[in-house]
């Protein structure tokens, strides 16, 4: 459940990089985040599966709701982690323009 | 248990081994200028950027993890920081055996999505740009 919801949100993010095509958002952040955890989640997956077999398919629901809040944690803390970058590195001088007008 | 430790480790060294690169190219772009030669540092430049992609990927992967396993509480934020070390030998050796078997894979895959990556983005690089985009631009 933790990998199906950062592959979402990896694809999800990545769409939207491509739509804006605006390098002020730095949506690269979000995607090489998300990217980079899908891919490592999916050797984690594979792992599981060698040792489980078909069994890693049928989660006991509380796992599923554990695994579904811990995605949804994750996706949190990416994008808080996304929006302090974005606001300390302030592309588009935002943040300093208005931290100006209160001078 | 502590798999993500190898792809940190990797993240380093790709993070060092780019920052030297993109260094190397600044310093030969600005010497090159002079002598008119400076498309291999252009190359060096675009591959310290490409670099960096898997710096990101690596960063951004080891991030999450890490926190799925402060999550799990396999990791802790104080003195020895692996629930493992105070579990045992039985427990290292199974985070050893993780991380070489689980945290090794990580390390490769993501490395080789990398370097595919990377060859499509040249190929991309190679075709002509649409009129339409040219326009926008």
């Amino acid at each position: 459940m933790t990998l199906l919801l950062t592959v979402f949100a990896a694809v999800v993010v990545t769409a939207i990089w491509y739509i804006k095509n605006d390098r002020t958002l730095m949506l690269g952040i979000l995607c090489w985040m998300f990217w980079g955890a899908s891919v490592m989640w999916l050797v984690d997956a594979v792992a599981e599966y060698i040792e489980l077999g078909a069994e890693m398919f049928i989660p006991a629901l509380e796992d599923m709701i554990n695994d579904a809040f811990l995605g949804l944690a994750v996706i949190a803390l990416a994008l808080v982690i996304w929006i302090v970058i974005l606001l300390i590195k302030d592309p588009r001088g935002t943040v300093r323009e208005r931290l100006k007008k209160k001078k | 248990m502590a798999c993500f430790i190898v792809p940190a480790t990797e993240a380093v060294i790709v993070t060092a081994a780019a920052l030297i690169v993109k260094h190397t190219g600044t310093k030969r772009a600005q010497t090159g200028v002079n002598n008119g030669v400076s498309n291999a540092s252009h190359e060096k430049q675009g591959f310290a950027r490409r670099l960096f992609w898997l710096a990101g990927m690596l960063w951004g992967g080891v991030a999450l993890l890490a926190f799925e396993h402060l999550w799990h509480g396999e990791i802790t934020p104080f003195f020895p920081f692996l629930t493992a070390a105070t579990e045992g030998a039985a427990a290292v050796s199974e985070m050893l055996h993780e991380m070489a078997t689980v945290g090794v894979g990580m390390a490769i895959l993501v490395t080789v999505v990398w370097a595919v990556m990377v060859a499509v983005s040249y190929a991309i690089e190679k075709r002509p740009v649409p009129q339409n985009a040219a326009e926008k631009a």
